[in-house]
């Protein structure tokens, strides 16, 4: 599959496969549609034991024990965690990687798609693999892992010594320490957790537990001279050069770069910072007062709080524009700029912004069916089951992947079309 | 006077960091608490107790120690929160670890007290209080830090590696599969309705239960998934150590999962303390006033399912059965007459407990008690011999004990007093009893 530029975006509607004929298996798991949505893919189950993927109307040749994690990656290739006998290991389009592990999760990808990474274990020590290309160093225990901007490096939580049962005080000196490319951070700690890498992929932070009750940032295993009453997960400027988290003080939650604080207020809560494209500009998830919940742009939160739960915000690529899910008394919101879109729903995903910023669209849930949103304004048209829509590069045409009445569907629509109707 | 036993009980987490305990730390950690800390609730329940002392009676460690007066809610607060407010932090490293025996292993913050206080007063709380305190100076039971130690690298309670829990989901899948055709166990199926966790006792050591669940999920056609990586597990045993830091980020992490799989709900399993934290404590701590999506105990699940018809009931159990009343779905959440709505679905023949409901006596297992381990055993056993005598008048043969730290502490109670009896979770008479439409659900006791 080329690149967005090359996706059939000729406005029109096509019924991409029939559904139906999936009944003949015992068992359909879980769907997954490519990007560009000419495919979509399903392991089905022939008999107890025997599972292959179904890619529109085609299946894979090899039949597996079990397959799961089924998801296209970014560049279209088509990738699930298989067992062939009693050993795991990744499929990528129907070819399984040649090496074998006791076990293989925990998929992640570069955002081109490119690179694949897996946590495996083997011989009961537990390791990680990229494109293949096994790390080589064995550890206790590794529980998560971050990749490099470019998919080519990767940063794991990992535990380097043995701990005997209910040994404290050797925890207490710390045993956890993140593995840049498998070689651990020299210096150990308590806890860490939330690695990510710098955007040219040098360097790698993380929070770092210093003593049972202090936590700090720690960037290549080195922490910042502050420490706090805890912390949530870092993330990079653009430039590389400054580190910026959500830190608990004793005056309340405060964002802080470098260990020095960037905004001056103090929340109840604070979490998801996320920074405008041009690396200037700061939204974050705050708590207000207890129990209501907003986001603050560059330190100053929205007016209008909600009650349940706000989720992650994201800038629109020219930086004028966030958006943020929430959840008021029992429903979903999508909230623009601090302006909830009319509507309530069942259940709201991400939305998506035009490469040009001027439009977004979300999938939304209502009484069991979905639907898209676009603007603010949900389509009529309602599906059984819905993937969250693509814009084109122009950010004119909406591509909608759905199933309706049994038939997987690839939709582009005009926008000046849809503004018209 | 204080049990000599238990007095000489040896826990390296607790005598170790004593040892080492400087006083003008203990001074500087007891002034940071009780300063910044807590404040007017503090003082209005030090000013409010008129030293009654009919919070005693409520309590089953009082009851269950001929009354001795060490043992009563009021005394385990004198003997404690009092002197640190009263001597203003100035007390020495042996008055610390008397606080930690008396505020880990003899009061579980079941807050059966509270209903008995004129005034209301959580108890608990200022227990609580002292465990914070203890904490932060490193005074911790030994079995019980560690279960904190795991919550805080692996984001569950018994060490499970990220490989074993999903290949235990596998396996109880396949052996749920054998028992009733078509079952899963779907894995991180974004969008469906209910996300179900679970604490880690269950891959752990009772991972029947989870095949038990799938079973009845797909009996009741359910939409749901349980997630493949960390945050599946809801219990909390940094809420009872007073390492609230570690408890709000297992908290974050249990409901991050859930908002990630665009659940509609979290069901749990049967247990009690992970609903405190799931519901109240965990949230509270984090900013939430309530969980940012609803919480269901699994005594609601099943009533909603058996009232709602999803599941229908083949045969009843015969035998005589009776119940535990878990202190935070029953006293924190007043799920009792679910509860007992279940019960007499699933047994021909249940015998109450007297007392019952809100006023039913603690299992003396939750609150972080059966979790300082064996050291504290014999203590815990002794302080609940009320419970053996209440579970004992009921001449049942089976008691339902919708909750983990119950089940386990009962247990226990049963095999110390030597009463006969079995425990059981819910989960396990359903799977029994229910209709599963393919002609089973016969059972013969």
């Amino acid at each position: 599959m080329s690149g967005i530029d090359g996706w059939n975006w000729d406005a029109g509607e096509r019924r991409v496969v029939e559904l139906g004929v999936l009944s003949s298996f015992e068992q359909v798991h879980e769907f997954a549609v490519s990007p560009d949505g000419e495919k979509l893919a399903v392991p089905v189950v022939e008999e107890p034991g025997q599972v292959r993927v179904w890619q529109n109307g085609e299946l894979w040749s090899e039949a597996v024990e079990r397959a799961w994690s089924l998801r296209f990656l970014p560049d279209g290739r088509l990738v699930a965690l298989v067992r062939v006998d009693d050993s795991w290991t990744v499929a990528v389009d129907g070819q399984r990687w040649e090496d074998e592990f006791e076990f293989a999760w925990n998929l992640k990808f570069s955002a081109n798609g490119r690179s694949l990474a897996v946590q495996v274990k083997r011989g009961m020590k537990y390791g990680l693999v990229i494109d293949g290309r096994d790390w080589g160093a064995e550890f206790i225990s590794m529980r998560d892992f971050a990749l490099s901007p470019d998919g080519k490096r990767a940063a794991a939580l990992v535990q380097v010594e043995q701990l005997a049962e209910a040994d404290i005080f050797k925890f207490a000196e710390g045993v956890w320490s993140v593995a840049v490319d498998g070689q651990p951070w020299e210096r150990r700690f308590i806890n860490v957790y939330s690695p990510v890498f710098s955007p040219d992929g040098q360097h790698v932070a993380a929070e770092v537990r210093l003593d049972m009750f202090e936590y700090s940032i720690a960037e290549d295993g080195r922490p910042w001279d502050a420490v706090f009453g805890t912390s949530w997960a870092p993330c990079y400027r653009s430039n590389g050069k400054g580190i910026i988290a959500p830190v608990r003080t004793p005056e309340g939650w405060a964002l802080v770069e470098n260990g020095k604080p960037v905004w001056q207020g103090r929340y109840s809560q604070m979490w998801h910072q996320r920074l405008a494209p041009d690396g200037q500009r700061l939204a974050a998830v705050v708590s207000t007062a207890y129990g209501r919940w907003t986001v603050a742009v560059d330190d100053r939160p929205w007016p209008r709080t909600f009650s349940d739960v706000v989720l992650a915000p994201r800038f629109s690529p020219d930086g004028g524009r966030v958006v943020a899910l929430a959840r008021d008394q029992g429903s979903w919101l999508v909230v623009v700029n601090g302006q909830p879109w009319p509507g309530r729903f069942d259940m709201a995903w991400e939305p998506e912004f035009s490469p040009d910023g001027r439009h977004l669209a979300a999938k939304v849930e209502r009484d069991g069916k979905f639907q898209v949103v676009i603007d603010g304004h949900p389509l009529p048209r309602s599906f059984d089951m819905l993937w969250s829509p693509r814009f084109s590069p122009q950010g004119d045409k909406l591509l909608v992947r759905a199933v309706e009445e049994g038939v997987y569907k690839r939709l582009v629509l005009g926008l000046e079309q849809l503004a018209r109707a | 006077m204080a049990d000599i036993e238990d007095a000489r009980v040896e826990d390296a987490g607790i005598d170790q960091a004593v040892d080492k305990l400087e006083p003008a730390r203990i001074e500087a950690v007891i002034r940071r608490v009780l300063g910044a800390g807590c404040g007017a609730r503090l003082k209005v329940y030090l000013q409010t107790c008129v030293h009654c002392g009919l919070c005693a009676d409520a309590c089953h460690t009082y009851l269950s120690r001929d009354r001795d007066p060490d043992f009563a809610p009021v005394a385990k607060v004198k003997e404690t929160i009092w002197e640190m407010v009263k001597r203003q932090g100035r007390v020495s490293p042996e008055f610390i670890k008397k606080c930690a025996r008396i505020a880990y292993t003899e009061c579980g913050a079941c807050r059966r007290c509270s209903m008995y206080c004129p005034f209301g007063i959580d108890i608990a709380y200022l227990i609580m209080l002292v465990r914070r305190i203890c904490a932060l100076l490193g005074v911790v039971p030994v079995y019980l830090q560690d279960t904190v130690n795991s919550h805080a690298a692996t984001s569950n309670q018994m060490w499970v590696q990220p490989d074993d829990w999903i290949d235990t989901l596998i396996w109880q899948e396949e052996d749920a599969a054998d028992e009733l055709e078509g079952v899963r166990i779907p894995l991180d199926r974004e969008g469906a309705d209910i996300m179900y966790s679970v604490i880690a006792p269950e891959p752990k050591i009772l991972a029947q239960l989870i095949a038990n669940m799938a079973v009845i999920m797909k009996v009741a056609g359910v939409d749901w998934t349980m997630p493949s990586l960390d945050g599946w597990d809801n219990s909390n045993m940094a809420m009872y150590s007073g390492d609230f830091e570690v408890m709000g980020r297992v908290e974050r992490l249990h409901w991050e999962r859930a908002l990630q799989l665009k659940v509609k709900r979290v069901v749990m399993g049967e247990c009690g303390h992970a609903y405190r934290g799931a519901v109240y404590d965990g949230p509270k701590w984090l900013g939430w006033s309530k969980p940012p999506i609803p919480m269901v105990h699994a005594v609601e699940f099943y009533y909603e399912l058996l009232r709602e018809g999803r599941i229908k009931i083949a045969r009843k159990i015969k035998e005589p059965v009776t119940v535990q009343d878990p202190c935070n779905i029953v006293r924190g959440r007043g799920l009792h007459h679910k509860l007992r709505y279940i019960i007499n679905e699933l047994c021909e023949d249940f015998r109450d407990v007297s007392p019952r409901f809100e006023h039913n006596y603690c299992c003396a297992a939750g609150g972080g008690v059966i979790n300082c381990g064996p050291p504290w055993k014999l203590s815990r056993l002794k302080s609940n011999r009320v419970k053996a005598e209440q579970l004992a008048a009921t001449d049942a043969h089976l008691v339902v004990t919708p909750c983990h730290n119950c089940h386990s502490g009962i247990e226990d109670i049963i095999g110390y007093y030597g009463l006969g009896m079995h425990v059981t979770f819910i989960n396990e008479l359903l799977v029994k009893c229910m209709d599963r439409g393919d002609g089973s659900g016969e059972v013969e006791r």
